[in-house]
């Protein structure tokens, strides 16, 4: 039970894959937040997404080391 | 952009550089093993770094001076395309988490130093070994020039000219590297790393103020590429693909490169990797601003004789000298840990490799350790020789190409990891077939890293790294499906 958690946290990691590799979703310059155009802040944006959803497949892993 | 003497400025520096030096030194007593005459404690620190050393280790060595100078000139020359180093360094991490622990764990149990004693172990062909071990040090080489063109470009605007001072710097780098081996960079990581984040997070809080708010930044850059025909804010539609393909070929290459499996194998465990992965996107975030340093430059109206001046210049005319003395000071010292990482990764391979292999069979770990010392000094008085003796663009081209090489090497290192399938003979044809063909295809582009395609319909340009990549992957699975098993393994 607790594998096939962890098996399936492990697939949140194929999220940041699509959300940066698929330009079509960013490629834009509005709406702009804090003066930075929307191609910009999504993809810095991705920066903490991709560490929290790492952050999550870390916690569902068992560590036998 | 002045190049006259600022004794403020070089003053800071030159406390900063002796800093290191010191440092470098003491390294060798720093969590000192009973021995550093062994190739595990030269060359690899022991395996015993944990979570704190190895986020400074790594991150110092994965983003590099050449970073800090590279990424914001390519952005400040052509705009939204140069901004792929960001998507690029946050997609590595969900594969180093996936990927690296168990790497790192077939390493420890059996010994492994280097990516050929992983492919020798688990293949048992010395062919496919020394290809991956010659990729390594030839992917490598043009890499460490490239650190000297970072300190290069802070030295000239410190006002250093000529080859001396750079000389300088590196034969101090190659004797600490000699005596304390990775411990050096190691130690020294810690030191650059809070000096560029100090030297960054000023830079991108105060130079906008200065220059009318990112607002005002992006609408200056916006001028100026409108004006000058070229670069633009957002991905012209036929950039979509490279853009995307280049962060996904650089990210896959980032952690093939012997520098970077150094610092995953000096890690003490699996989780520490991971917890990593967690936590070294933090970098990622300061390179993402760092490129907007590029936006910054046509904000401040900069004049430059070269893009690769960006930095320095933006520091020299918006800070007091003694900032910007420290700000160069941080990058030169980014240039040095990478080199040094770079310089053992490289000596490491050629120990393991091709001296235990071919030369001497019987060196014991001393013997191992004494040469990967003496080759660590080759290695860098090669790549100085280099940015002395060849014109800048060589080491840019051989760079270029050296992503695409050490791609290759991924099927041999990572397939073995999951599963028996594979075999030597088809991943060294298909090593071939990667290396060869994807060196044609950037040499017949013009030593361009992209190819054009078109399908039917209009046409996109792809990573050649990439498409290499695949033709790798599909000639080793031919071969193999075709090779009987029997042949493979007489």
């Amino acid at each position: 039970m607790r594998k096939r958690y962890a098996t399936a946290a492990c697939w949140l990691l194929l999220i940041p894959y699509v959300g940066l590799l698929w330009v079509p979703f960013y490629n834009f310059h509005d709406p702009v937040l804090f003066g930075f155009p929307f191609f910009y802040w999504y993809q810095l944006a991705w920066v903490p997404i991709t560490a929290v959803l790492t952050w999550i497949a870390y916690r569902s892993m068992r560590h036998d080391d | 952009m002045t190049t006259e003497i600022d004794p403020t400025a070089l003053a800071v520096f030159i406390f900063f550089f002796l800093l290191v030096t010191v440092m470098g030194f003491v390294a060798a007593r720093w969590r000192v093993p009973k021995t550093l005459a062994h190739i595990d404690e030269w060359g690899l620190g022991g395996r015993s770094f944990g979570t704190w050393i190895t986020w400074f280790l790594v991150g110092g060595d994965f983003y590099t001076a050449y970073t800090v100078i590279a990424v914001p000139a390519l952005v400040y020359t052509v705009g939204a395309y140069g901004f792929f180093a960001l998507p690029y360094t946050i997609v590595v991490y969900p594969f180093v988490f996936m990927v690296m622990p168990v790497l790192w764990q077939k390493a420890k149990d059996f010994g492994y130093v280097t990516a050929g004693d992983v492919v020798y172990g688990q293949y048992g062909s010395r062919g496919l070994e020394l290809a991956v071990a010659i990729t390594g040090v030839i992917a490598t080489m043009p890499y460490i020039a490239l650190q000297l063109v970072g300190m290069t470009a802070v030295l000239k605007a410190l006002g250093l000219h000529g080859e001396v001072p750079l000389a300088i710097a590196f034969i101090v780098l190659a004797l600490y590297t000699y005596s304390a081996g990775l411990r050096a960079p190691a130690l020294i990581a810690f030191v650059k790393d809070i000096m560029i984040y100090i030297a960054v997070i000023a830079a991108v809080a105060v130079i906008p103020i200065k220059l009318g708010g990112y607002e005002n930044v992006f609408n200056a850059a916006q001028a100026d590429f409108t004006a000058k025909g070229a670069g633009s804010l957002l991905l012209g539609g036929n950039q979509y693909v490279a853009y995307a393909t280049l962060a996904l070929g650089s990210a896959l290459a980032a952690f093939m490169y012997p520098h970077t499996l150094t610092g995953i194998f000096a890690s003490n465990s699996g989780k520490t990797i991971r917890k990593n992965a967690v936590l070294l996107p933090a970098y990622t975030l300061l390179l993402g601003l760092l490129a907007l340093l590029g936006y910054m430059g046509h904000a401040a109206h900069l004049t430059l004789s070269s893009p690769n001046d960006v930095v320095p210049a933006l520091f020299q005319t918006l800070f007091p000298s003694w900032f910007a003395g420290f700000a160069f000071a941080a990058v030169a010292i980014g240039a040095l840990v990478p080199a040094a990482v770079m310089s053992i990764g490289a000596a490491n391979l050629f120990t393991r490799n091709f001296w235990k292999a071919y030369v001497n069979p019987k060196v014991d770990p001393a013997g191992e350790a004494k040469v990967a010392k003496v080759t660590s000094l080759a290695v860098k008085v090669g790549a100085l020789l280099v940015i002395v003796f060849l014109p800048t663009q060589f080491a840019l081209d051989l760079q270029l190409l050296g992503g695409i090489w050490i791609l290759q090497t991924l099927p041999a290192l990572v397939f073995g990891l999951f599963m028996n399938w594979f075999r030597a003979p088809g991943l060294l044809a298909g090593w071939f077939v990667g290396f060869f063909g994807g060196t044609y295809l950037v040499w017949s582009n013009g030593l361009k890293p992209l190819q054009a395609i078109s399908l039917g319909g209009a046409p996109f340009t792809v990573y050649i790294g990439l498409l290499a990549l695949a033709a790798n992957i599909i000639v080793a699975v031919v071969v193999n499906a075709a090779m009987p098993k029997q042949v493979a393994a007489a």
